[in-house]
């Protein structure tokens, strides 16, 4: 039995404990929101945060986090108006949309340590793959969530 | 209704939508709460009715929403918000009050076909549909100002209808659209109103956000790998890993203990494991199987024998697409003849949400969540498969996780009914990234010659082109009676190249391997173009001739293609010196349509390190619709067509697809993102074009033409990272 907390819930899992966290919070937990695209911690789409750090949950064993607080993308702000998802609403920036939960969740955390990045920031640090090619927009709407972040 | 007061009339509705435009460009820019919206669930309801519905395309309700149903799919490409905003051209209802939901195919197979043709591909969501949905807009409109007009007494022709109301203008007295859509919906018109010509738009043409990007990013969105039904099972999947190959035998007993597993099913090319509770039990169970397959001959053949067999068959029989003048009499008066081989690899399509279907079969009914390219042949699809009548069926389609594609053949569809059917069980169906990436039908492999024949100033006077290339239509086993020549995706970019050169030759060789083949987004052009505009940029080279001016005068006469060339060259700096291990490409194709050019501009280190660092686009889509999405798909394309030139390759060893995750098949990310700007000039005239492909094929032959610019290597095989471009490497 795990005990995990997801978006300030707590959930008694009775799982393999080997079962990645992407698949106990989507088939187990019922939140869809975090994706799987490759399940190997290639393409970022799974991303949540664990005690507040990004990681790619395809690649967390459930026994792993035991105890931990967990955040997908339901619960990244209660009403989806963090000034990530504000910014990328703005600039338009999902297209299919599948990866952006992951894209989401990893620049929500980026820019608690880097309120104010550069693009090598962003080139070195946001490594999820958009199949779609949204990476002009994208850009500019982590620059955007930056100064709304400030403000 | 005589003539003189139809046409005050429309005078009047011009005039008015002015305003509503006037409106419209402050809601481009504003926040999201004054767009239209789509639901989290874009399927629609049961049977793809509400009782509010004006007809199979509009309801309004009392509050004078306005629900519009698109007829075609939503895989990123934005057509589900600019098939809406046409309607809305039309219907002069209010943005804000839009909401979108998919059209029922269920619904077109009761009502006769009522929704046409619901697929999305070849970018022609808007140029097939545009002139439906403006007829769907401005008939709902004339029964809205007709339902008024009867209510009060007075001529339609007195009547107008803006922002959602119609006013009766002598007296200013108004009815929204709410109060009047019951009254509407029962009116029949004597005669369909007649449709806007492109001068008279007010709507289209404004750059509006797309209507799904809320619930894009809060999770909300449904793709159908987030489908949960109650007593759901789950099934991961392995079909031959050999592509045509059979299941012989499976031994199941290392499940007999696995906690949850279910079931084996076996199909006859694939084994399936169905478990409960999660669908990583289904896959951990599947991987402890080691099934034995008939892989026949397949089972021996490699990437190195596919490629002498495809050069090889460069002096084999082919069959001609295109022949003007006499090439064969121009070529030996030629002053200089130039030849060379392309080669472009097998891709996969990689769409970012793996093939999946979650299957509901009972015995008179089968629900189907799934992401389709073209619904209505889903419906039919199902129907052959299940042994059900497309009415017992309903396609509840998705958001689509991307397809570029391959979703137009739903290969994991036909799998997940045969398991439910073996479990009687609803089932949820993923193919893991591996199984979706080395059984995609992929983008064929192709070798391209070209010979050219230049007179004593350097320009071509005969030109031959050759593609090996394999059949599409022969690998879906469709059949094109009446087809002239070779397949079109074959000779893609080439047969319709628009260089003046007095005689040229295209013909092509279709040659398949046994690995399935299909559209990849620009099918034929994808590759051609990346050949046929590297080649151009070698007979420049040879020429002694700038790449830009040189394509100007082979262009010449071509006001069009002259335009996007200019603009390209122009907004991308063309000829301004840069600094030394930095250099320009430039390409340009006609593609669905619609013409597309690209400057890359790019730095190559001495070590041979390639960075694209800027990259211009000029596309004219003929017209526009939304600006927005135009530019997000010429961005999108660029970067889809950018990770194919630098990385992309599926090989073959022992009959199997070598790659099968992202590590081994590369995307471009952050880091080898450039700089894109897009600048869009729309020439009108009698087509419209489209624009989800046009920016994928030049920007692979825009980097190679730069690299040669900057190192003088030339680049005649893809991908690019297989290529040492340091200096002094051969």
């Amino acid at each position: 039995m795990v005990t995990i907390t997801v978006n300030g819930t707590q959930h008694q899992l009775d799982i393999e404990p080997d079962t990645p966290l992407l698949w106990a919070l989507r088939d187990v937990v019922g939140l869809t929101g975090t994706k799987y695209g490759c399940g190997i911690a290639q393409c970022g789409a799974c991303t949540v945060h664990i005690n507040g750090q990004p990681m790619r949950s395809c690649s967390v064993p459930i026994a792993n986090v035991d105890g931990a607080s967990i955040t997908t993308i339901e619960g990244l702000s209660p009403d989806g108006k963090h000034p990530v998802q504000q910014a990328w609403i703005a600039e338009d920036v999902p297209q299919c949309g599948y990866c952006q939960s992951g894209q989401i969740m990893a620049v929500a955390a980026f820019l608690k340590d880097r309120p104010s990045p550069t693009d090598a920031d962003i080139d070195a640090n946001i490594t999820n793959i958009c199949r779609c090619g949204t990476y002009e927009r994208m850009r500019r709407a982590i620059h955007r969530a930056a100064d709304l972040m400030k403000a | 209704m005589d003539g003189n007061a139809t046409i005050t009339r429309r005078q009047f509705i011009v005039t008015a939508a002015t305003a509503a435009g006037g409106l419209a460009i402050g809601l481009a820019t504003g926040p999201s709460a004054f767009a239209a919206t789509a639901g989290a669930q874009p399927w629609s309801s049961e049977d793809g009715h509400n009782p509010h519905d004006l007809d199979a395309f509009i309801a309004i309700e009392p509050d004078d929403s306005v629900l519009i149903r698109y007829v075609r799919s939503e895989m990123g490409q934005g057509s589900m918000t600019a098939l809406p905003m046409i309607v809305t051209e039309e219907l002069q209802c209010d943005w804000s009050k839009v909401r979108v939901e998919y059209a029922s195919a269920n619904r077109s197979v009761r009502e006769n076909k009522v929704y046409g043709d619901m697929s999305s591909y070849g970018s022609h969501s808007v140029k097939l549909s545009r002139e439906k949905m403006q007829q769907v807009g401005a008939s709902a409109r004339e029964r809205l100002i007709a339902a008024a007009a009867a209510r009060w007494g007075v001529q339609p022709q007195d009547c107008t209808a803006a922002n959602s109301i119609v006013a009766h203008t002598a007296t200013g007295r108004t009815f929204r659209y709410g109060e009047l859509a019951g009254d509407a919906a029962k009116i029949t018109l004597a005669k369909e109103p007649a449709i806007k010509t492109p001068d008279q738009y007010t709507f289209i043409g404004k750059p509006m956000p797309r209507i799904d990007v809320p619930p894009k990013t809060n999770g909300s969105a449904k793709f159908a790998i987030d489908t949960q039904l109650p007593d759901m099972v789950f099934a991961a999947i392995n079909a031959c890993p050999v592509p045509g190959g059979q299941l012989k035998s499976v031994d199941d007993s290392p499940l007999a203990a696995m906690p949850g597993v279910l079931q084996v099913v076996r199909l006859p090319d694939a084994v399936a494991v169905v478990a409960t509770g999660s669908f990583w039990r289904a896959k951990q169970a599947l991987a402890k199987l080691h099934p034995e397959w008939d892989v026949g001959d397949a089972g021996t053949t490699g990437s190195a024998q596919f490629s002498r067999e495809y050069h090889a068959a460069l002096d084999g029989p082919a069959e001609v697409a295109r022949n003007n003048g006499n090439v064969d009499e121009a070529f030996p008066k030629a002053a200089k003849t130039l030849e060379a081989v392309y080669e472009t690899p097998y891709l996969a399509h990689a769409a970012m949400e793996p093939m999946n279907a979650t299957v509901h079969f009972q015995p008179d009914r089968l629900d189907i969540w799934i992401g389709t390219q073209a619904a209505d042949q889903t419906i039919e699809n199902a129907a052959r498969v299940s042994g059900l009548n497309a009415e017992q069926i309903y396609i509840h389609n998705c958001f689509i996780g991307g397809a570029f594609g391959r979703k137009s053949q739903n290969d994991e569809m036909a799998q997940a009914i045969a398991i439910a059917k073996a479990v009687q069980r609803p089932v949820k169906l993923i193919w893991t990234r591996e199984e979706d990436m080395r059984r995609d039908r992929f983008r064929p492999q192709a070798v391209t010659r070209f010979k050219a024949g230049l007179d004593a100033n350097g320009m071509p006077v005969a030109w031959s082109m050759r593609s090996v290339i394999g059949s599409i239509f022969a690998s879906l086993g469709m059949h094109r009676p009446g087809l002239k020549g070779p397949e079109p995706m074959a000779v893609a970019g080439l047969a319709n190249n628009a260089y003046n050169v007095p005689n040229m030759r295209v013909d092509a060789v279709l040659k398949n391997t046994h690995l399935p083949v299909m559209f990849w987004r620009a099918p034929g052009e994808n590759q051609n173009i990346f050949a046929l505009e590297s080649f151009v940029d070698e007979i420049a080279a040879v020429s002694g001739q700038d790449p830009y001016q040189f394509r100007r005068k082979l262009l010449e006469g071509k006001l069009d293609w002259l335009k996007v060339l200019d603009t390209v060259a122009e907004k991308s700096d063309w000829g301004k010196p840069l600094p030394k291990g930095k250099g320009r490409g430039i390409a340009i194709c006609d593609n669905m349509g619609s013409l597309c050019a690209h400057v890359a501009e790019i730095t190559v280190s001495t070590e041979g390190e390639l960075k694209v660092d800027r990259v211009t686009v000029a596309v004219d889509p003929h017209y526009v619709v939304n600006p927005l999405t135009i530019a997000e798909q010429m961005e999108g394309g660029t970067i889809f067509g950018l990770s194919a030139a630098l990385y992309g390759k599926i090989t073959v060893k022992n009959g199997v697809p070598e790659q099968g995750n992202f590590d081994t098949y590369r995307m471009v990310r952050f880091a080898q993102a450039p700089k894109i700007d897009v600048y869009i000039v729309p020439s009108g005239g009698p087509a419209w074009g489209g624009a989800g492909e046009a920016s994928t094929p030049p920007i692979m032959a825009a980097v190679a033409n730069a690299i040669f610019a900057v190192t003088g290597k030339r680049i005649r095989s893809l991908p690019i990272m297989d290529h040492d471009l340091s200096a002094g490497s051969a």
